[in-house]
């Protein structure tokens, strides 16, 4: 069941980020494209764009290899699109074990807090 | 006064790494002698591990449930006895420590050994009233997204469980 575009888009915000570390801003742009637009071809993604078709054939592909976008076969194109859910996942990934270590510095802490503040010590 | 006071959430715009800081009021003996020494490590890590770090050397832990909430530490009990192993990097007395491990390699009858690893380095620094730790995790770039998004399914109890765990120190917060 695909996700409305409007949530998709604040995915894509809240996702901004992992894209910005993927250091191009072309990449970050057709991910817009493609989360606003759905399946695409890359006569689409190029149009109005003053990058060239074999420039944006070259982010995608090194994207499609790192899981954010696949490809279909329509016709005598392919269709890219978003893999939304793995963009959820990998910033999901990352939240859990920010809380994770949140957690084990806590238990640090106190660990070393508590020693610090016996009369004995 | 809430504990994340004294805590940053670094990172938000890199998602190579992740980094903490936190405000240690103990001398620096104290922080350095629970982060380097691997019985102490493991006791607030949550890990037991075989012998002592040095520089290099390939540790082999295993995952030892919470003493903080006997709850949370009964619902973690799948996860007792996991193994981990970490190689550790750098230790620079009562300033640095640093090793490399794969987060969430849990998943058992995966071979990790080819997957890239995260570098842990936990450096230490003396201000007024304490010692600031900083942990920094770095190298999340190179863990490919299907790894993660696996990772993530495999563990979502055991972080739900954390999660309590946190809860449990901030409601006990002075």
């Amino acid at each position: 069941m695909r996700n409305s575009s409007q949530h998709a888009a604040r995915e894509v915000q809240a996702s901004a980020h992992l894209f910005a570390a993927l250091g191009d801003e072309t990449r970050l742009r057709l991910v817009i494209s493609l989360s606003d637009g759905g399946p695409m071809s890359i006569t689409k993604l190029t149009s109005g764009s003053r990058i060239t078709r074999q420039a944006i054939t070259k982010h995608l592909r090194v994207m499609e290899q790192s899981g954010l976008v696949k490809s279909t076969r329509h016709g005598r194109e392919s269709l890219w699109e978003l893999e939304e859910q793995r963009l959820v996942e990998a910033r999901r990934y990352l939240d859990t074990i920010s809380r994770q270590w949140d957690a084990a510095l806590l238990r640090l802490r106190d660990l070393v807090e508590k020693d610090n503040s016996s009369p004995n010590s | 006064m809430q504990p994340f006071d004294n805590m940053q959430l670094r990172g938000c715009m890199n998602t190579d790494r992740i980094e903490k800081k936190i405000l240690l009021r103990a001398p620096q003996s104290r922080v350095w002698r629970a982060i380097s020494d691997a019985a102490e490590f493991g006791t607030w890590f949550g890990m037991k591990f075989e012998g002592q770090f040095a520089p290099g050397a390939l540790m082999r832990g295993v995952i030892v449930p919470t003493k903080v909430d006997p709850d949370v530490a009964r619902k973690q009990k799948p996860y007792e006895g996991k193994p981990v192993e970490i190689t550790i990097d750098r230790i620079e007395p009562e300033s640095l420590f640093s090793f490399r491990w794969h987060p969430y390699a849990i998943e058992p009858g995966v071979d990790y050994s080819a997957e890239p690893t995260t570098l842990v380095a936990f450096t230490l620094a003396p201000l007024a009233d304490g010692i600031e730790l900083t942990v920094t995790e770095s190298g999340f770039d190179s863990i490919p997204l299907d790894r993660r998004a696996k990772a993530f399914a495999a563990n979502d109890g055991g972080w739900t469980l954390q999660m309590k765990n946190l809860e449990k120190y901030t409601s006990h917060a002075q």
